[in-house]
């Protein structure tokens, strides 16, 4: 199957998007799960609450509220403009948009992984002379491996597939702010571009597909080496 | 020199310790929940004390008065835990590796490739700790420990999850590391085996309070210690030096301010410093000298005081020049032989019942 021109640029811009999504909500979702496994504090119900609170919203109304925040003339967008970052009608919108759709994904499957991290070797750690950045750096993350390419994956996967959030904040732009899912959705408003729905629909599947192994593969060659010489 | 003055609570649970030893191994031995894993959490920084102070070697690592509470990675304290807690995505040889690269060089004293050697690790190095027996995961924890250079290395049960073969093996790792490096380290254990064994000092724990601490010899003479020890531990140690090997029979005398006793061969060279624990059932009791008995350990004692009369059981306990034995005899015969303090006695030892297990070097 031959990408045309334009199927390529959308299929670019949703990889763009993901894996933007992906990249800038990572450290955050660690810091937030780490806190969230490990951590009490007053609040903290809250605080998992509002990390949740895109999985069970209307996708649309998330995308209305970071209109009304990110927008131009939002309180955030407003503050940001000024050094050049634009969220408003950009793809950088789609992969704030995505990003915070998947937020709730990554930080589950993160905090699980922690909180199957045994304390106790941290804290030998810690007798060995590491600190505890060092400690969360040498130890709990290598160790919440799978985790972390299991949260990551969701949430990129998430992100290819995020529609309701992204045409409400960012529209529809072809070239800019047109994913894939938009595309398929243009397509299928107009008479006439049933094979175009088809083809974009089996390279969602595709893209899914390579997802999906691609973590298998990470998750594996982790585990893999942990038990070689059993 | 190891100063502990410290009260700590922790759900429920009051610790309340006191104690100052110098000696290379001290042991911290009581039953299981009687404290001693929260105390060597304190010394290492692992928990924190209500009030108190702790230092090392004259170094304090903390001091509630003056707010001082080192950090558990500014502390120089090795700790080998029961369960290893080796990294499990590392090799050994990074295991080894991550307390040494965190240890300034001028801090370093100890060599890697001695440590390697002591403990055979050699075989291991590119293993991770998954593949590894438990023996073997204990000896890496160890090196690792070892390689952080520490000040202090505390010991908690590191012989627990073992079985009696990786048991002895490791006992003469440890041997080998208080011999030759000179390493102060806390043994905490509630094996009298392994205590008598190692340490020189005791700290007795029970129910989160001191309640005995000394040389070793010193504080199993204590009446007290029988109940701790339970029935069938209870003894005393002798302190003594080897006589005579008698390769012939096997046997090796050792000589003590009250007499000789004769033990298996112990592999050990005449002059050698030795710890002979004497469990109170394998001593009996005659009013004379017995003739015509298999038993090798006839010793003149004294009695001085008869101890915990619960039952059919009693224990006597007798000054045998300036040593301690216990006897663990019946009601029955202390009436018959009528058993009382200030009279003159025969203890007799077997000399099978001291084995191997039961004498540490000094």
């Amino acid at each position: 199957m031959m990408l045309s021109e334009e199927e390529f640029g959308v299929v670019a811009l949703s990889l763009k998007v993901g894996l933007w999504a992906v990249a800038v909500s990572l450290p955050p979702a660690i810091a937030a799960a780490y806190v969230l496994a490990r951590k009490r504090f007053a609040g903290k119900a809250l605080l998992d609450a509002a990390i949740h609170l895109p999985l069970v919203l209307p996708p649309v109304v998330v995308g209305f509220l970071l209109l009304e925040l990110f927008g131009r003339r939002g309180p955030i967008g407003a503050l940001l403009e000024p050094l050049g970052i634009e969220f408003a009608f950009r793809w950088t919108g789609a992969a704030l948009a995505a990003a915070i759709m998947g937020f709730p994904l990554m930080v589950r499957a993160i905090r699980l992984s922690i909180q199957a991290v045994d304390t106790r070797i941290e804290l030998a750690a810690r007798t060995l002379g590491a600190s505890p950045l060092r400690v969360f750096l040498t130890v709990t993350l290598p160790l919440a491996w799978p985790g972390l390419v299991t949260g990551a994956i969701l949430a990129f996967a998430r992100a290819l597939g995020e529609f309701g959030a992204t045409i409400t904040f960012v529209s529809n732009i072809p070239g800019e702010t047109q994913t894939l899912p938009l595309a398929i959705y243009t397509f299928t408003q107009t008479p006439g571009y049933d094979a175009q729905v088809l083809r974009l629909s089996l390279l969602a599947v595709a893209l899914s597909l390579v997802a999906l192994a691609l973590s298998e593969w990470l998750v594996r060659r982790t585990g893999a080496t942990e038990t070689a010489h059993a | 020199m190891l100063e502990v003055d410290v009260t700590l609570t922790q759900g429920g649970f009051r610790l309340d310790a006191v104690f100052a030893a110098q000696a290379p191994i001290v042991a911290l031995f009581g039953r299981s929940g009687a404290g001693k894993s929260t105390l060597v959490n304190a010394i290492a920084g692992l928990v924190t004390p209500d009030r108190g102070r702790i230092a090392v070697e004259g170094r304090t690592l903390f001091d509630a008065r003056s707010g001082i509470d080192l950090a558990p990675e500014d502390r120089r304290v090795g700790y080998v835990f029961q369960d290893a807690l080796l990294f499990p995505h590392l090799t050994v040889r990074a295991n080894l590796a991550y307390g040494e690269r965190l240890t300034p060089p001028h801090e370093r004293y100890v060599d890697r490739a001695r440590v390697i050697e002591l403990l055979d690790l050699q075989r291991l190095l590119d293993r991770r700790p998954s593949g590894l027996s438990g023996g073997e995961r204990q000896r890496a924890a160890i090196g690792r420990a070892l390689l952080a250079s520490p000040r202090l290395l505390l010991m908690d049960e590191p012989l627990a999850s073992l079985d009696a073969a990786r048991k002895a093996e490791i006992l003469a790792y440890v041997e080998l590391l208080r011999d030759e490096l000179r390493l102060p380290i806390v043994y905490v254990s509630h094996s009298l085996e392994e205590v008598t064994r190692l340490a020189d000092h005791v700290v007795v724990i029970g129910e989160g309070r001191v309640l005995a601490e000394g040389a070793l010899a010193a504080v199993m003479a204590r009446p007290d210690m029988a109940m701790l020890a339970g029935r069938f531990e209870a003894g005393t140690v002798i302190e003594a030096r080897v006589a005579r090997v008698d390769e012939a029979h096997g046997l090796t005398t050792l000589a003590f301010d009250g007499g000789e006793l004769v033990v298996p061969n112990l592999d050990a060279l005449p002059g050698e410093p030795v710890r002979a624990r004497v469990r109170a059932r394998d001593v009996s009791i005659a009013l004379t000298r017995p003739e015509g008995i298999s038993i090798q350990n006839i010793l003149e004692a004294k009695v001085t005081a008869l101890a915990s009369e619960y039952g059919a059981i009693v224990d006597v306990e007798m000054s045998v020049g300036g040593a301690t034995l216990l006897a663990r005899v019946t009601r029955k015969a202390v009436a018959e032989l009528g058993l009382r303090p200030g009279l003159g006695v025969h203890a007799l030892v077997k000399a099978v019942a001291i084995d191997r297990r039961s004498v540490g070097f000094a």
